[in-house]
């Protein structure tokens, strides 16, 4: 009897963890979606209209939009730097650690350290960037403050962050490429893009498949960054999916709202996910 | 010529990732009305940034906060995450499998839709404004069973046998047994988790208000944020140089195992 106890007794900790800190918050989200709450006032039961009012307020779609510049930038910057600073240390150099060291040490270094710094490099008088334009005669940047540029700016900020874990990643998908293909690849006379792009790209495909979803999940997660540097801003051009939330939940009190909104999103990023493991698997 | 091409190439990323850091430190060094203007060294080292900024923040407490915090997660993960992971690779029971699918779905839900009711859970708890409500919610990460699952898998059957015959229980054979057998796991799984809630700075924002409960990552956004700097770049560099350093300096003698612990754990997602 007690032997068929203790495996049960063993996972405890994961099953009482799971219904107290995932199974009941879903539910519980769910249900707030149909409510207006501040917690200290009682729950009062409104139907539907957190969901009308999510699709006419304009922060929403407007937070959606720069989810998608984000990425637009985000995703392409990230994959082929990573590729080719992976392409590079995987030739015989010397030093391969110490560089693989430096491009990894923004990963590990946290985020509100990072934004604090490219605020300072984004600088409009200032910053190192516009000293640099202006240095090779060129007009000021207004990285941060103009609305065209913020999400961007974001976007890059965010690639230099990221891209030396992807880096590592690429390194390990090029190193299971078997050498064989190549030297045959050689003797059939295929030139150095041939090869990459018959051999390479095709081999390393789930990782860049990886990079995509990966970087998907951080676009819709972004938080600290724009918390830290705009607040959102310029002219909300920099209001992220969790910023939003977060307004709305922890600035105005909105928990109704705010649990349609993480409800939304939620769901919007499993069926992104989705259609881009389907998009890619056809690829393939 | 082709080799020169790659060096060069290699040097100008380094530069471009290193450079932002040194900036910052030499930065956080330099008298403030230097600052502005600077491109490498300043003309003379001051300390005067950081002094002022031990003066306005609680920068040293935030620090033991933050390793208190960090840590206790850490052990509850290594400690919770092989127990189930033990009981799932190791161990024949109902609803093993059940479990598994659980935790596999778990780890594919978006953060984004338990933020608002886990944050009522806190309030309702009482949790606000303590070190649990920064704890507990974290000591168990689906991604360190699903490692621990995977590596125990890989330890001989005749190991464990031998510890049962031995009298040991299934506790004694988790960390009398399998840790001591299991120390890239356990690094992997470590490093990882120790990294996350060191740099985790969304959870911390929403549930500490208290000044002297805050962790490093929240109080010096706070700080930079909240216009307590009163526009000293040089203060706030200081406090974001405090709060890198703890982990360059880690990364600086473990290298090689944060690059691995990283790259294996983004393989798993």
């Amino acid at each position: 009897m007690r032997k068929k106890l203790i495996p049960y007794l063993l996972v405890s900790p994961y099953l009482i963890h799971f219904i107290v800190f995932v199974a009941f918050p879903v539910g519980f989200s769910i249900y707030l979606t149909f409510n207006n709450w501040n917690i200290i006032s009682p729950m009062e039961y409104t139907g539907l209209s957190n969901y009308k009012r999510l699709f006419q307020d304009a922060i929403f779609w407007k937070s959606l939009l720069n989810t998608l510049i984000f990425l637009v930038i985000h995703i392409p910057l990230q994959i082929i730097f990573a590729l080719l600073l992976a392409e590079l240390l995987n030739q015989k150099i010397k030093f391969r650690g110490f560089f693989r060291a430096a491009f990894f040490l923004p990963v590990i270094v946290s985020g509100v350290v990072v934004t604090i710094l490219w605020q300072q490099l984004y600088g409009f008088d200032t910053g190192l960037l516009n000293r640099l334009l202006v240095k090779i005669g060129l007009a000021k940047i207004g990285w941060l403050t103009d609305p065209n540029w913020s999400m961007p700016s974001i976007a890059v900020m965010a690639t230099w962050k990221n891209v030396g874990l992807y880096i590592v990643l690429f390194l390990v998908g090029l190193q299971t490429v078997p050498p064989q293909y190549y030297e045959a690849a050689e003797l059939e006379g295929a030139t150095h893009l041939q090869k990459f792009f018959r051999i390479t790209l095709p081999m390393i495909n789930p990782t860049i498949f990886m990079v995509v979803i990966l970087s998907t999940i951080g676009g819709f997660s972004l938080f600290i960054e724009p918390y830290v540097m705009t607040g959102g801003g310029p002219l909300n051009s920099t209001v992220s999916a969790v910023l939003y939330i977060y307004k709305q939940g922890f600035f105005y009190y909105h928990m109704g709202y705010a649990s349609t909104l993480g409800f939304f999103f939620a769901l919007l990023i499993l069926a992104v996910v989705m259609i881009q493991k389907k998009f890619i698997e056809k690829d393939k | 010529m082709k080799k020169l091409l790659f060096y060069i190439f290699l040097v100008l990323g380094a530069v471009i990732f290193l450079y932002p850091f040194i900036w910052m430190i030499s930065a956080s060094l330099a008298p403030e009305n230097e600052i502005s203007g600077l491109t490498f060294l300043p003309s003379g080292i001051t300390f005067s940034s950081y002094i002022q900024m031990f003066d306005k923040i609680p920068i040293g407490k935030a620090f033991i906060n933050s390793m208190i915090v960090a840590s206790t997660i850490t052990i509850g993960v290594l400690v919770f995450g092989s127990m189930v992971g033990y009981a799932l690779s190791r161990l024949e029971f109902k609803g093993r499998n059940l479990i598994f699918y659980i935790i596999i779905f778990t780890m594919t839900l978006p953060f984004q839709i338990t933020l608002i009711p886990q944050y009522i859970l806190i309030v309702k708890f009482g949790w606000i404004d303590s070190y649990t409500g920064l704890i507990v919610p974290y000591l168990m990460n689906t991604l360190a069973i699903i490692m621990f699952r995977q590596y125990f898998k890989s330890i001989p059957q005749d190991l464990i046998d031998a510890a049962r015959i031995d009298g040991c229980g299934e506790l004694r054979i988790i960390f009398g047994i399998l840790w001591p057998n299991s120390l890239p796991a356990l690094a992997t799984v470590g490093i990882i988790t120790f990294m996350a809630s060191w740099n985790e700075v969304l959870w911390p924002l929403i549930v500490i208000r208290d000044e002297n409960l805050m962790t490093m990552p929240q109080l010096v956004t706070l700080f930079a944020v909240g216009g307590r700097a009163e526009s000293q770049l040089g203060v706030k560099l200081a406090a974001a140089t405090m709060l890198a350093l703890p982990i360059v300096a880690a990364y600086i003698f473990f290298q090689k195992y944060f690059i691995q612990s990283m790259a294996s754990s983004g393989m798993k997602e």
